[in-house]
């Protein structure tokens, strides 16, 4: 499923407390070079509403490479933290309202563009 | 008269300390401790001294090659890692597996549960300071690795669950070989009960440490034995059955207290489990082909896939988005780890300094599974 970055907000919020997705699994970014667009997928579960153990739903937002900013869904989902604070490092991608976007895994000196993006070339290839 | 300090009582008496990353307890990987005198005021795990870019590497490599590097992010647990990936990549190929490779991939699965979670038991004896538990541990290890042996033909990178199947067809010897050592392992689980789980010492140094409430693990996004401890019953085997666990009888053993000890023995009961499940596979696996002819470089349709399932630790999953070309676009790796380290500075909240590393290795974290 594929929401405005305007709306994420509140459509997630309607999945947490109006369906019961209470349990977040993680967060995936895709870079879409060829389109100029950043994908920030989230994928939740629920584990509270008995039937639903066996659904995953994926919530996806796209945003201009230019100006990745999308808002933070930590207040909705805290489980979300470190998995946007990776995806914050690895794609340059800004979480607003996110309460701290250091580095997760790069080095806190890390000097080059954010490496999970197609333009970033790994040394040696 | 008297003189005003300038010694701030609240300020001062805070001390930061770095545990690890060199810690030869807390692996690879550092969490940055505030203390109050004997008290944790706050903690900040610190990941990535062993980040590796396995998700950068994987859009280098083709659905092959990817096999034996995503292992390594968990040798321990080397089969369950590869097994969500197999999966995700079968889907997109839309391709069915014989029903032997479906067996034999739960088999090994299992069997690396068990050498899983005999690691972390023995880790977290020693670290309560119970050392005969961590000498029968990594000893009786080693059947269940002979075992995974004769299957998978490694001792610890099997690189046996792969696209289309399995690897190899197990030699007719395996069975006999597992059936004995599901026998002789569960006169021994009886014994790690009595001599760890029911001694008083160990009760001590673990019960009501560490306390993780039902409603707390769901929220911070807890999996695997940490959520099941806390009372939580998801199990994915169960809630979601792939492989050949709908064909397999066995229970998901689920915990009320959430404490160090809960967390433990939920770890030992699934043990009991696992070895049900492999008995029961070795007697009913059919016979059959154990892989797809895939070819060195298959091509993948182009598509998205989200693949789940329960490794030792918990919930391992991929994200793979494929471009129709002989490589991945992208592929995102979920471990559990993560999911868990999540968890780390919420139990810690108000710990005793030497419960630490009873709360942290009663987690079962393991530093280069978050890292990846």
């Amino acid at each position: 499923m594929t929401v405005p970055v305007g709306a994420i907000k509140e459509v997630s919020m309607f999945l947490r407390d109006g369906l019961g997705f209470d349990h977040l699994k993680t967060v995936s970014g895709v870079d879409w070079i060829a389109k100029n667009e950043f994908e920030v997928v989230y994928f939740v579960g629920s584990l509270s509403k008995p039937g639903m153990e066996d659904f995953v739903i994926s919530l996806a937002e796209r945003v201009p490479r230019d100006d990745p900013v999308v808002p933070s869904l930590v207040d909705v989902w805290v489980a979300a933290d470190y998995n946007e604070r990776e995806t914050h490092e690895m794609f340059g991608i800004n979480f607003q309202g996110h309460p701290n976007q250091s580095h997760l895994f790069l080095p806190e000196d890390w000097n080059d563009l954010p490496p999970l993006r197609k333009d970033y070339v790994s040394p040696g290839r | 008269m008297t003189v005003e300090s300038e010694y701030n009582p609240d300020a001062d008496r805070i001390m930061a300390v770095s545990l690890g990353p060199q810690h030869p307890g807390a692996g690879h990987f550092r969490i940055k401790l505030w203390l109050d005198g004997d008290y944790l005021v706050r903690s900040e795990p610190d990941p990535g001294y062993v980040h590796r870019g396995e998700e950068k590497m994987g859009e280098y490599r083709n659905y092959i090659q990817n096999v034996p590097h995503l292992e390594r992010p968990v040798i321990l647990d080397s089969s369950n890692i590869l097994l969500p990936y197999s999966l995700g990549v079968d889907e997109l190929m839309n391709s069915t597996v014989p029903p032997r490779a479906q067996y034999l991939r739960t088999i090994m699965s299992e069997a690396n549960r068990i050498i899983s979670h005999m690691y972390f038991l023995g880790i977290l004896g020693i670290f309560v300071g119970h050392s005969t538990i961590i000498e029968w541990m990594m000893g009786d290890r080693d059947y269940w690795i002979d075992f995974a042996e004769r299957i998978g033909g490694a001792r610890v990178t099997f690189a046996y669950i792969i696209p289309g199947g399995v690897r190899n067809d197990m030699p007719g010897f395996a069975v006999e070989k597992g059936l004995k050592t599901c026998d002789w392992f569960d006169k021994r689980l009886d014994e790690y009960d009595k001599i760890f789980f029911k001694n008083p010492l160990f009760l001590q140094r673990t019960e009501g440490v560490g306390i993780l409430r039902a409603e707390d693990a769901v929220k911070l996004g807890a999996t695997g034995t940490v959520l099941r401890a806390s009372g939580v019953k998801h199990d994915l085997r169960r809630d979601e059955p792939y492989c050949a666990y709908d064909d397999l009888e066995f229970e998901v053993p689920t915990l009320q207290t959430g404490d160090s000890w809960a967390r433990a023995y939920v770890a030992y009961l699934e043990m009991r489990e696992s070895v049900k499940i492999i008995r029961q596979a070795l007697k009913k696996i059919p016979p059959g082909p154990v892989r797809l002819k895939l070819g060195p470089q298959p091509r993948v349709p182009a598509g998205e896939v989200f693949a789940r399932t329960e490794a030792a630790r918990g919930e391992m999953s991929y994200h793979i988005v494929s471009d129709g070309t002989p490589r991945p676009y992208r592929l995102k790796i979920s471990t559990p780890s993560l999911k868990n380290l999540r968890v780390l500075p919420h139990i810690l909240r108000n710990a005793h300094v030497a419960d630490i590393p009873v709360i942290y290795w009663s987690e079962n974290l393991w530093p280069v599974e978050f890292d990846r």
